[in-house]
Formats: C-alpha cells, structure tokens, sequence
C-alpha cells in the first residue's frame, strides 16, 4: 500500500510514545473516517480517552480521512467506517463503530485484562 | 393485457439498455439489462450467477467500450481471474488497460469488534474510487450478501444497501448484483425487496439423474421481456441462454428447392425437391432405410457445396461412414472437406435442454445450411413427452428462422400405431415421408410414400425401393421393381392405418 504520510493526519501522543514507537512496543493505531462527520468526531474523542486511560505513553493514533485518500480503503479492508486498526502490535484488529462501549474496544485491542 | 398491448407494438422504444452480449439474453430482454440500473440476479450456489455476472462485464468492456468495476465479497481478483481464464477472459490484460478494477472485499467476523454506530461509507468510498479510476459505467457486486456473515448489525446493512442501490443508480452505472437463492424468497436476505428494476433468476435443477439449467427473467420493470423458464447452458464458450420458442412465427418461407438427393424421390415433389429452409421427417419402422434417404440427402448437399450438420443419436460417426459405404454412399470426402460434420452424442448424456443448447452452438458455429437429425425418436428416452415436442419446435423453429434445411428420422416402433411423437411432431413438419416394410411371400420390399407436403404438388403413390450397392434405388413410375397393384394397395392401407388417417 502506498502511504503518503504526508495526507495523513498523524497525532503522537507525547514524547514518551515516540520513544516507545522507536523501540517498537507503542500501540500503533489508526482511525479511518469519511469526513468530520458525527460518528467520527465521536470515535475520535472516545478513542482519545481510551488511549489516555490505558495506553498512556505508547501510543499513536493515525487518522485516516477517506474523503482525501479513498486509495487507501482497500489496503486495510475498510468497509465500515468509522473503523480503528490496531497495527501495532501484531496481528492486526480491526474495531467498527463509534467506540462508544469501551469495555468492547479494549476487547478488540486486547486489553481488557488489567495492565 | 391492455399494457402489454402497449409495449408489444413498440418494444424498441422502451428505456435504453445496456446489452449483455450473451446470446439469447439480449433477445428475452429486448437489448439487454436497464441501463443505469441495477439487476439482480439470484440462483443457488453453481448456477452460473458470478459467470453472468463477469460475462456482462467483461462484454461490456470489449464490445461497447464500457469500463467495469468488479467488486468481489467472495473470491479474491487470482481465484476469479483464474476461474474465468478458461473462457478467454483475460481479466490482468484488462486491468492493466485500465478498462477493469477487480477490488475484493474481505469482511471476517471474527476478526472485526462492534463497538456502537457505524455504516457502510467505506464501502460507498471504495466503489466511488473504483468507479472513478476507470470511468466505469458498468459495475458487478458478488456477493453482497456476504456481508451479512461478516456484519452483525442487520438493521444497519439493510438500510446500507438500501442507500447504495441508489446511490449505483444515481450515478447511473448499469450494476449487477448476485445474491444466492434463499428458502422462499429469491434471494437469502430479500435482497429483491430492494433491487425493483429488473431481476433474473438463474436454476440448477436435476430431473431423472440429468441436469438442466435454466434462466428467467422474473421482473423487468417499464420492459417488455420473455417470461419463460429458457434453458441455457454453460460451456467452454462461455454462457448462452436457448433463444425461445420465438416471439412469433414470421419465418421467411423460400421458394427455391433443393434436391432430396434421389432423383426419383425429386420427381415426386414436382422433379425439384423439397423447399428450401423446410422441416422434412422421414419415419418407419426399424430397417426401412431412414437413415439411406438421409445419407442421400446429405451427400447431395454436399455435392453442391453447402454445408451440412448431422446430429447422430445412434450411431457413431464411422459406424454410420461405414454403413453408408456399404450402399455406394461415400461421406468421408465431404467430412474430409470440411463441409460436413458429424455431431454424436447419446440422448442420455445430458438433458433436452443441453442438447437444444449444444445444437444451437454448433449451428451458430458451423453455419450449416442443411441438418439431419438421426433419429430424432431417441430424445424420447430423455425427458416426457411435453419436453420433447416444445424441445423440437424451438429447434425446429431456430432451423427455420436461420432458413437451414432439416430432415429429421424417426423410428415408428414395430407394426403398431405411428408413435404419439411421430403424429405430433409432425404438425411441426413441412414434409413427411413415411417408410415402409411389408413381407410379401418370400420376399421382403420396402417401399415409401409422401404423406405430406405443404405448399407443392406431390405424388401420392407408395414406391417401392430397393438400397443396392448403389444407394437408394427406386422404383421408375409405375411401380417398378415389379409391385402388383394388390400388393401396394395393401401398402399403402396398412400405413394408413398405422398412421391413424
């Protein structure tokens, strides 16, 4: 797939996340959306916190606008949207929906077990 | 009724369509699928769904320059590629030619958390693209009814497919969508309910250990279309539906003659024969010599440089080489020229509907002017009586539209009554010329006489004949080799009787 990280709005968390990013051990996410719509807005705010409450400092969120870069839909087997992709750590996971049930996103990141 | 009237007097002015290129569907559609619009076509799993669906596709790109989206929910672009390659799609050469986008759409339950709302605009985006980068105008969606194994929220995928159907229909691209044959509805998630242009319903069924397909075309709204079940057929050539039983009777009726191949038998159809483009069966009991006057009618064909398709139902082709042989007739020549084929199957190897298919595909192909069908009687042991005579009139009515001369053999068993197919069949014939044995004293004489013929003047007389080392040898007028006038009297009664006149 070819990724211009340029088109992509890419949001690190703090400098401690880079550093985990580096190292290779940082959760490394990416929210596809198709415009600021409703649902996006609110699975982006929801994912924030998600991330805050239980990944704080090893993680990165990618936003992905599909409105921008339509090519890239096919490459993460996009379909419905908004959807969140765990890309780091392997395999990856995909989460549908506006992420409003945490207890089910951190189900689908693998981390509902407590850290 | 009054509708109907309406459209049937002007079926060409009716919305545009966008043709299949498939042959026989573009004729029980009038030209085609809605352009613009969506179809869908359903059938159970192996009916030939995603092969119509890839044949109207691919068509679309190499016969009307339309560029095509295929979005597949079930196999991957190689698994389709190579399912297709078979039939000569060459499906990377369009897709490098930028007239194809294949784009797979993969959706694994399991591998997917619902977390609150979401909709399908993922979905919309990557057909938007894909419609986009060639410019398509034709887009095929198999099987979107995967998707409800891959989702879990039902309400959402409704009011999702809803929403494409016409957003497709908005940006007026021609879609086809497959859906696969749910337990009393056409599709397993009432798919139809939301596809209202036009619907096709593909069927795989078995009958007596042999297998038929057929194709109908449920609905068609604001159109005119076949509403029969018409077989079709899937073969090395791709898919081809049975044109019908056609629309109306408006053959040409020629009026040039060609030679049965027997002088003598010339001479009672008025010294010329029988017409050209007609429908002549030739029945008797077992060992009258059908397949001699056949020979006969072949070899003169051929002689004057037409071509000839001969269906054998009995015999194989060096059987019947030989036994022509045997009577002076020698067809290898004309095989060995190309001007005649022979085409050899068992009645039983597939249904009446496969063998209808594979008859058209070969006269399509072979472009005969002349066919024989030897004997035609074996059908019978394939499907019911109903099958076989609406099997023979859409032959017989396809022959007769392509103006090909055919003579057709049948066997009248035993010395009982002319067979039910035989007298109803023979509405269908133009000419018929009946075959005949009798034991007279110590000697065994065959002889024939002309039933019928429409549309000519024709000797009544029963002949005898003799088949010589020389052919088909017939009695000069006058009932030569001698035949005493009792002899032929009875003859010529019994076969009346037979015949039930």
């Amino acid at each position: 797939m070819t990724c211009g990280k340029d088109t992509i709005a890419v949001q690190v968390s703090d400098d401690r996340s880079a550093a985990a990013l580096s190292q290779g051990k940082a959760y490394r996410l990416r929210l596809y959306v198709a415009g600021q719509t409703p649902k996006s807005i609110l699975a982006l705010s929801n994912l924030k916190q998600i991330c805050e409450d239980h990944l704080q400092g090893r993680y990165e969120i990618e936003i992905v606008d599909l409105l921008e870069n339509p090519q890239l839909a096919a490459g993460d087997q996009i379909l419905a949207l908004p959807t969140l992709v765990r890309r780091l750590p392997e395999p990856i996971k995909k989460i549908i929906g506006d992420l409003s049930n945490t207890e089910r996103v951190l189900v689908g990141l693998d981390l509902q077990v407590c850290r | 009724m009054e509708a109907r009237g309406v459209v049937d007097r002007s079926p060409s002015c009716e919305l545009p369509k966008a043709p299949t290129g498939i042959r026989g569907l573009d004729e029980i559609t009038f030209g085609g699928l809605p352009k613009g619009r969506p179809t869908l076509v359903c059938g159970g799993p192996g009916s030939g769904k995603t092969l119509l669906a890839l044949t109207f596709l691919v068509n679309g790109i190499l016969d009307s320059n339309e560029p095509g989206v295929l979005m597949t929910f079930e196999e991957n672009a190689d698994e389709i590629t190579s399912d297709v390659s078979s039939l000569g799609f060459d499906l990377p050469a369009l897709i490098a030619t930028k007239k194809l986008v294949v784009d797979y759409v993969r959706v694994e339950r399991s591998e997917i958390e619902e977390t609150g709302e979401y909709d399908l605009e993922g979905l919309f985006v990557r057909l938007d693209y894909a419609i986009r980068s060639v410019g398509a105008t034709r887009v095929v969606l198999d099987t979107i009814e995967s998707l409800f194994a891959g989702l879990k929220d039902d309400a959402v995928l409704r009011a999702e497919l809803r929403r494409l159907f016409r957003w497709l229909k908005d940006k007026g691209v021609t879609t086809v969508i497959t859906g696969e044959r749910g337990e009393g509805l056409l599709t397993k998630q009432g798919l139809e309910e939301y596809v209202s242009d036009a619907v096709i319903l593909l069927d795989h069924r078995v009958h007596d250990q042999v297998s038929t397909r057929r194709l109908r075309v449920v609905k068609y709204r604001g159109s005119y279309h076949g509403t029969n079940e018409y077989p079709f057929l899937i073969d090395a050539a791709g898919i081809s539906v049975l044109p019908v039983s056609s629309m109306a009777l408006a053959h040409d009726a020629p009026l040039d003659r060609i030679s049965t191949g027997i002088a003598r038998l010339d001479a009672m159809f008025g010294d010329k024969g029988f017409y050209r483009g007609s429908t002549v069966l030739v029945s008797g009991t077992a060992g009258t010599g059908k397949t001699s006057l056949a020979a006969h009618f072949i070899d003169a064909s051929c002689r004057r440089g037409e071509r000839c398709l001969c269906f054998l139902f009995e015999e194989s082709p060096q059987q019947l080489l030989r036994n022509m042989r045997s009577i002076g007739i020698d067809l290898e020549p004309w095989v060995e020229a190309g001007l005649l084929r022979f085409h050899a199957d068992r009645p039983s190897r597939y249904g009446l509907e496969t063998h209808l298919a594979t008859m058209h595909e070969l006269v399509a192909n072979f472009k005969p002017t002349v066919t024989v069908l030897d004997p035609v009687t074996n059908l019978m042991t394939v499907g019911t009586f109903a099958d076989v005579q609406a099997m023979l009139t859409r032959m017989i009515d396809h022959l007769k539209t392509e103006n090909i001369t055919a003579l057709l053999t049948s066997l009248t068993p035993g010395q009982t009554e002319l067979e039910r197919t035989e007298t109803s069949i023979s509405s269908l014939m133009d000419t018929w010329i009946v075959l005949a044995n009798d034991d007279l004293g110590a000697r065994h004489r065959r002889g024939l006489y002309v039933l019928k013929s429409r549309g000519m003047p024709h000797s009544n007389e029963l002949r005898e004949f003799t088949l010589t080392d020389e052919g088909l040898h017939m009695a000069a007028n006058g009932g030569q080799p001698e035949t005493s006038e009792l002899a032929r009297h009875d003859m010529w009664e019994g076969h009346n009787r037979r015949a039930g006149l």
